[in-house]
């Protein structure tokens, strides 16, 4: 599909020195809340991650562990404390535009129909306009929504419209896909229906991903790796390797494998005494 | 809503009426279709049987007829039409000034926190003075002609537009401006992407106030000092004791003000049209 097409883009944009081994690089990351008139609380401690290019990575932790902290940090959205982190070479301190972020909530501009919102990054960073329009076209192919191109976000379901917030996020082309629980929000069958799809649009996009979710078969299921952060102050309790062939449908959650993988997750919450 | 056929809906219920086109128009569904012209014939009546019944004179209550033949012969004089245009051009010009000066203040005032800090006291205290007092003022100062009737229809249309600028351009979701935040918008991309349009139901609010505001300024600078205008007329057909004149008029002030509101809220369905209703703020 032409969708790789352009793929490369990222890559000519950063240093050469920088390793596809190595597209995040997040260095002993320490991130302190410092309200004004009560004590400091450590969000997040001593976090080490290094994401190869095209990798799949979910994080999960209990409940304020830090899980979006993270995200927003490596979004440029929240400064850090302590520590270094980088994107395909670039120090994150701000918003970098080779960043795509899908949202909790869709997070759509009522005012513009789904094809405007999907060209929102390719507005605002001032890409070429034609080039970018067929992209956002095949994006929307992509993900199932042709024909709805000139509709408003209120006139599609909740499923439709979080599918046009992916497409936004990769319309630029970004180098890194950061996903903060981005099927929180849908009912049981639509979320693992887009499970279904976003692995597909993975497959197919060549991206690297990052994704904050809550449910731990959800993670086992997109992921090449699992971070497990502890309760507050978040650190990095235990990094998984998903073992599992690809390409993976919804049946290999009930394969023997998938289970101890979710159980081992489980169990490092149960330890922590919290559910999630 | 439109449902995606990949994703499996239960099946709805059918609907309660099956021929949507006509329900519009369903009196049941809608009882206010037939009440509100009810309760109107039903005053009409009352006021002029009652006012015949009980004997009320003709100067202190007209009966609903003669204003209709008086609104008639008014409507067919060239001196009335006079007047209403030189109401209209007052309302309308101040009505742009005032809540053209509202727009742009209001967006300094939201987006530059010193100009806030500087001038919303003022603001605060200007606003509470009773801006209808200020007519004699104006006159004064502008004299007997178009100038001090269009100072005062935008003095008075400028503060609730203002509010709703300011209020409306501080509305945007914090969610919206992260979002493009994080896709590298600047400070002008973020204010005409986000905070423009989530202002808008805002400003469409203060313009639906601001117009009614214009009239009644247009009219209460007449009353002080003016040789034309529906205000004029109004204080004429008092002094000669013609009741159903006056009522004539302020018919055609009320409508005045009903067809503005209905341009406003048209093009409010036009350009603000994702918002369910208007918040309106301040009168």
């Amino acid at each position: 599909m032409a969708i790789k097409a352009t793929a490369r883009r990222a890559q000519t944009q950063a240093p050469a020195s920088v390793s596809e081994d190595s597209w995040i690089e997040i260095d002993g990351l320490d991130k302190e809340y410092r309200p004004r008139k009560s004590a400091p609380t450590l969000a997040l401690s001593d976090i080490n991650l290094t994401v190869r290019r095209g990798e799949f990575i979910s994080v999960v932790g209990p409940s304020g562990c830090g899980k979006t902290t993270l995200l927003k940090i490596l979004a440029g959205l929240s400064p850090k404390t302590g520590g270094a982190v980088r994107i395909a070479g670039r120090d994150v301190t701000k918003p970098l535009p080779e960043v795509g972020m899908v949202f909790q909530a869709p997070t759509l501009l009522p005012w513009r129909t789904i094809f405007d919102n999907v060209m929102v990054p390719a507005e605002i960073q001032r890409l070429d306009p034609r080039r970018h329009r067929e992209r956002a076209q095949q994006l929307l192919e992509m993900v199932g929504l042709n024909g709805f191109e000139q509709k408003y976000p209120h006139e599609l379901s909740g499923g439709m419209q979080q599918r046009a917030g992916i497409c936004r996020a990769l319309v630029h082309d970004p180098a890194v896909l950061l996903m903060d629980e981005p099927f929180g929000a849908l009912d049981a069958m639509t979320r693992e229906y887009m499970n279904v799809e976003l692995l597909r649009i993975w497959q197919e996009s060549n991206q690297t991903i990052v994704l904050v979710t809550h449910s731990i078969p959800e993670a086992v299921f997109l992921s090449d790796r699992v971070v497990v952060l502890s309760p507050r102050p978040g650190r990095i309790a235990e990094v998984m390797d998903i073992d599992l062939e690809r390409p993976r449908d919804l049946g290999i959650m009930s394969s023997d494998r998938a289970g101890v993988y979710v159980e081992r997750i489980r169990r490092h919450f149960n330890a922590a005494g919290v559910i999630d | 809503m439109a449902t995606s056929n990949l994703v499996r809906k239960p099946a709805q219920p059918p609907a309660p009426s099956a021929r949507p086109a006509r329900r519009k128009f369903d009196l049941r569904e809608k009882p206010q279709l037939w009440l509100v012209p009810t309760v109107f014939v039903v005053v009409v009546l009352a006021w002029e049987y009652g006012v015949q019944l009980l004997g009320v004179d003709e100067y202190v209550l007209p009966l609903p007829s003669s204003v209709v033949e008086s609104l008639w012969q008014q409507l067919g004089d060239d001196q009335f039409w006079g007047h209403f245009w030189v109401t209209t051009q007052e309302a309308l010009l101040g009505f742009v000034i005032g809540v053209g000066a509202a727009l742009v203040l209001g967006t300094f005032i939201s987006q530059i926190k010193i100009v806030e800090a500087t001038l919303m006291p003022y603001i605060v205290a200007f606003q509470t003075v009773p801006k209808v007092a200020l007519a004699p003022l104006f006159v004064v100062w502008f004299g007997f002609g178009l100038t001090s009737k269009v100072v005062m229809a935008a003095v008075i249309s400028f503060f609730p537009m203002l509010v709703n600028v300011i209020e409306g351009l501080r509305a945007a979701d914090a969610d919206k401006i992260q979002m493009l935040t994080v896709f590298g918008a600047s400070k002008a991309q973020i204010f005409r992407m986000v905070r423009l349009p989530s202002a808008l139901p805002f400003i469409f609010a203060g313009l639906d106030i601001g117009i009614v505001f214009a009239i009644l300024g247009a009219v209460v600078g007449e009353f002080i000092g003016a040789k034309e205008g529906l205000g004029y007329l109004l204080l004429q057909t008092n002094y000669n004791f013609d009741i159903a004149g006056m009522f004539a008029v302020l018919v055609v002030l009320s409508l005045m003000g009903l067809v503005a509101h209905f341009v406003i809220r048209l093009l409010q369905k036009r350009l603000a049209f994702w918002a369910e209703d208007t918040k309106v703020i301040g009168a």
